[in-house]
């Protein structure tokens, strides 16, 4: 099961987009988790974002990132968005709110609530009608949303917007599921190389898991376990690097997702 | 699309426990609807629960998964045999080559609202037992499913609000078509709590009486509960089956509005037409149109204008949501399983507590239950967010 990697995007603290984050990833540089800028990603207009949360506005802003890089068009795409625990501060509010008698919820904050919002937000910002999912599967929640998103590549012959985001959930909710920092990255899969391919990856599912790819860097190390979303970092370092490697990245149950990243 | 067999399915909503109990409900016109008494929930409105969800807890060696909405996915693997024809399937197949894939909107939310009834004074925290990630956390039911059915393929929670259990045949169609399973338990399970009442009702969306799909008067939806699943297998490598088969699947999205889908249904419409290219028929093939048709305002109206558009104005139509409640989650596999009672039974439902339709409605839409026969059932399900799914069942010998 194969597909090319056009275009990357990619969001957390110290890591503000691909091009910047380069040279961390190569491991040229030390990663410094320094404030991550605001997200205001310019592809939702004003009075919209504004509606938004951050959690949306992570998912815009590396689906934006990726298509500008892979010069795609997104209305295009076919999109698959994955995240464990998608929007904590929503789940809060609104836990809070019906924990009252009466409760008000907020009509926007509940519309929000559906974990395919940041999918809705971002078919309307690229005005895409093509079929976009959401999917979750905890820890397992990134590499889940690369195989669906390689898989749809595979079958249906189309080019994919891969989004894997989470934000850490809010005080009580982030000591039952803790995560220690926002994490997004997106990637603009296609079913066959083209002149701006940065590489060619090809999955299978490896029943028993050995010891999951890990970054050299302590600190970036630390993002990687922190957030599910950042599960899929090593994949990033090796794009990075831009050489051949083969890596696992920990799948559903005792599994692991093989990817073998590849020159295109 | 290859077709793939549901080899089994089961289904446990307001209707009762179990295909037969749902089939039933429909022949004789039963609601399940009744007046909302969830909880202390205060709202005037009509919900389609489940009975009997306080009275039991799910497996002891898989109690850390106790909560309502795993309740309700233990009660449905428990009926019709499912589990049975799984473990028949896991012999054959063996345990890593047959996926779950199933879909959910809220998941088990409740039990971190009642955790929030219980913070602590002082410093806020959640009290000591809250389990969140065997429970509330989305992919809880999937995990569940495949502890109790003893797999290991690949696994995933899909979440698009009331497309999620429709979207979940074509991912595992997709899984199965590239050998990455031999099998897959597709389905969904949603179960009631406050986060969707008191939500859904603030965007007053939320009906007073039972929901009246199509009805010129009709006053917003009733939200039910539910859980489904089905076993999807290739034809030739099946013996022993429903006579159902799943022949095709489309999804598309609105990018129109969060909580609205687009007035003329175009969408929706998009969605219907790929399922019809996925199997490769065209719509003159589809016997009876089982709508999403949720009762509220402009899904209804859109729905039919998306049903005219692709159909013309013949072709047999209703929604069943008059006697389940609106599943959300769990809605898709509801009606799929609906729709499979049809094609076994040449059976169309009408629009159960519909009393004058919508006079503005240029779709075929059935008033009463109509009997005749039904080869192929095309079902859509559509959630906010704008995402459609259609699936097309239809009879395989």
């Amino acid at each position: 099961m194969r597909a090319w990697i056009d275009g990357v995007g990619l969001y957390a603290p110290g890591l503000a987009n691909w091009e910047s984050s380069i040279s961390v990833l190569r491991g040229a540089t030390p990663y410094v988790a320094t404030t991550a800028p605001k997200l205001a990603p310019s592809l939702l207009p004003a009075d919209v974002r504004r509606r938004t949360t951050d959690h949306i506005r992570l998912a815009v802003e590396v689906g934006a990132q990726a298509i500008a890089h892979a010069a795609a068009d997104g209305a295009q795409l076919w999109s698959v968005f994955a995240s464990s625990e998608s929007d904590g501060a929503i789940t809060h509010n609104i836990c809070e709110e019906v924990a009252k008698s009466p409760p008000q919820v907020s009509p926007t904050r509940f519309h929000n609530s559906v974990n395919n919002a940041p999918a809705g937000y971002w078919c309307m910002a690229v005005q895409s009608r093509q079929p976009s999912t959401s999917l979750a599967a905890f820890d397992a929640s990134a590499a889940v949303g690369l195989l669906e998103a390689v898989a749809q590549v595979s079958t249906e012959r189309t080019g994919v917007l891969l989004i894997v985001h989470d934000t850490p959930l809010p005080e009580p909710l982030n000591s039952a599921r803790p995560m220690t920092a926002i994490f997004g990255a997106a990637l603009v899969l296609t079913p066959q190389p083209t002149p701006r391919s940065l590489a060619q990856l090809e999955l299978a599912i490896v029943p028993h898991a050995g010891e999951p790819s890990r970054l050299p860097d302590t600190a970036l190390e630390g993002l990687r376990t922190g957030n599910p979303a950042a599960r899929l970092l090593p994949l990033l370092a090796a794009l990075a690097r831009g050489n051949a490697e083969v890596l696992q990245v920990p799948y559903v149950h005792s599994q692991a997702l093989q990817i073998s990243v590849a020159k295109p | 699309m290859t077709p793939l067999v549901l080899s089994h399915f089961t289904a446990v909503n307001a209707l009762g426990r179990g295909s037969t109990a749902v089939f039933d409900a429909l022949v004789s016109a039963r609601s399940g609807l009744s007046p909302c008494t969830f909880e202390q929930v205060t709202l005037e409105t009509w919900t389609g629960e489940v009975a009997g969800l306080d009275d039991f807890t799910v497996a002891e060696r898989l109690a850390e998964f106790d909560c309502r909405n795993n309740r309700l996915a233990q009660l449905a693997l428990e009926q019709d045999g499912f589990a049975m024809a799984v473990a028949a399937a896991r012999q054959k197949y063996g345990a890593a080559r047959i996926a779950v894939i199933l879909g959910t909107s809220t998941s088990g939310i409740l039990e971190t609202e009642h955790a929030y009834q219980r913070r602590d004074a002082e410093t806020g925290a959640l009290p000591t037992g809250f389990r969140f990630a065997t429970t509330h956390n989305l992919y809880s039911a999937a995990d569940f499913v495949r502890r109790t059915l003893e797999l290991s393929g690949p696994a995933a929670m899909v979440s698009t609000a009331c497309s999620s259990s429709a979207k979940v045949f074509a991912s595992a169609a997709r899984l199965i078509s590239l050998g990455l399973a031999d099998a897959a338990v597709v389905g969904g399970v949603d179960s009631l709590c406050r986060n969707t009442l008191y939500g859904f009702a603030s965007l007053e969306l939320v009906g007073h009486e039972p929901c009246r799909p199509c009805d010129a008067q009709r006053g917003g939806i009733s939200i039910g509960e539910a859980a489904g699943f089905a076993l999807l297998e290739r034809p030739e490598q099946v013996s022993g089956h429903s006579g159902v088969a799943l022949l095709g699947v489309g999804e598309s999205s609105d990018a129109y509005h969060m909580s609205t889908p687009h007035p003329e249904g175009e969408g929706a419409a998009l969605a219907m037409q790929r399922a019809l290219a996925s199997a490769g028929l065209g719509p003159e093939a589809i016997d009876y149109i089982n709508m999403h048709g949720t009762a509220s305002q402009v899904n209804d109206a859109m729905e039919d204008k998306a049903i005219t558009v692709v159909f013309g104005t013949h072709t047999p139509a209703s929604s069943t949501k008059g006697w389940t409640g609106h599943a959300l989650g769990a809605a898709g596999i509801t009606e799929a399983v609906i729709s499979a009672l049809c094609i076994q039974n040449d059976l169309m439902p009408g629009c159960l507590n519909t009393r004058a339709l919508d006079p503005v409605f240029t779709s075929r839409i059935l008033l009463a239950n109509e009997t005749g026969r039904v080869q192929r059932v095309l079902s859509n399900s559509f959630g906010f967010g704008g995402s459609n799914a259609s699936l097309i069942l239809g009879a395989w010998t």
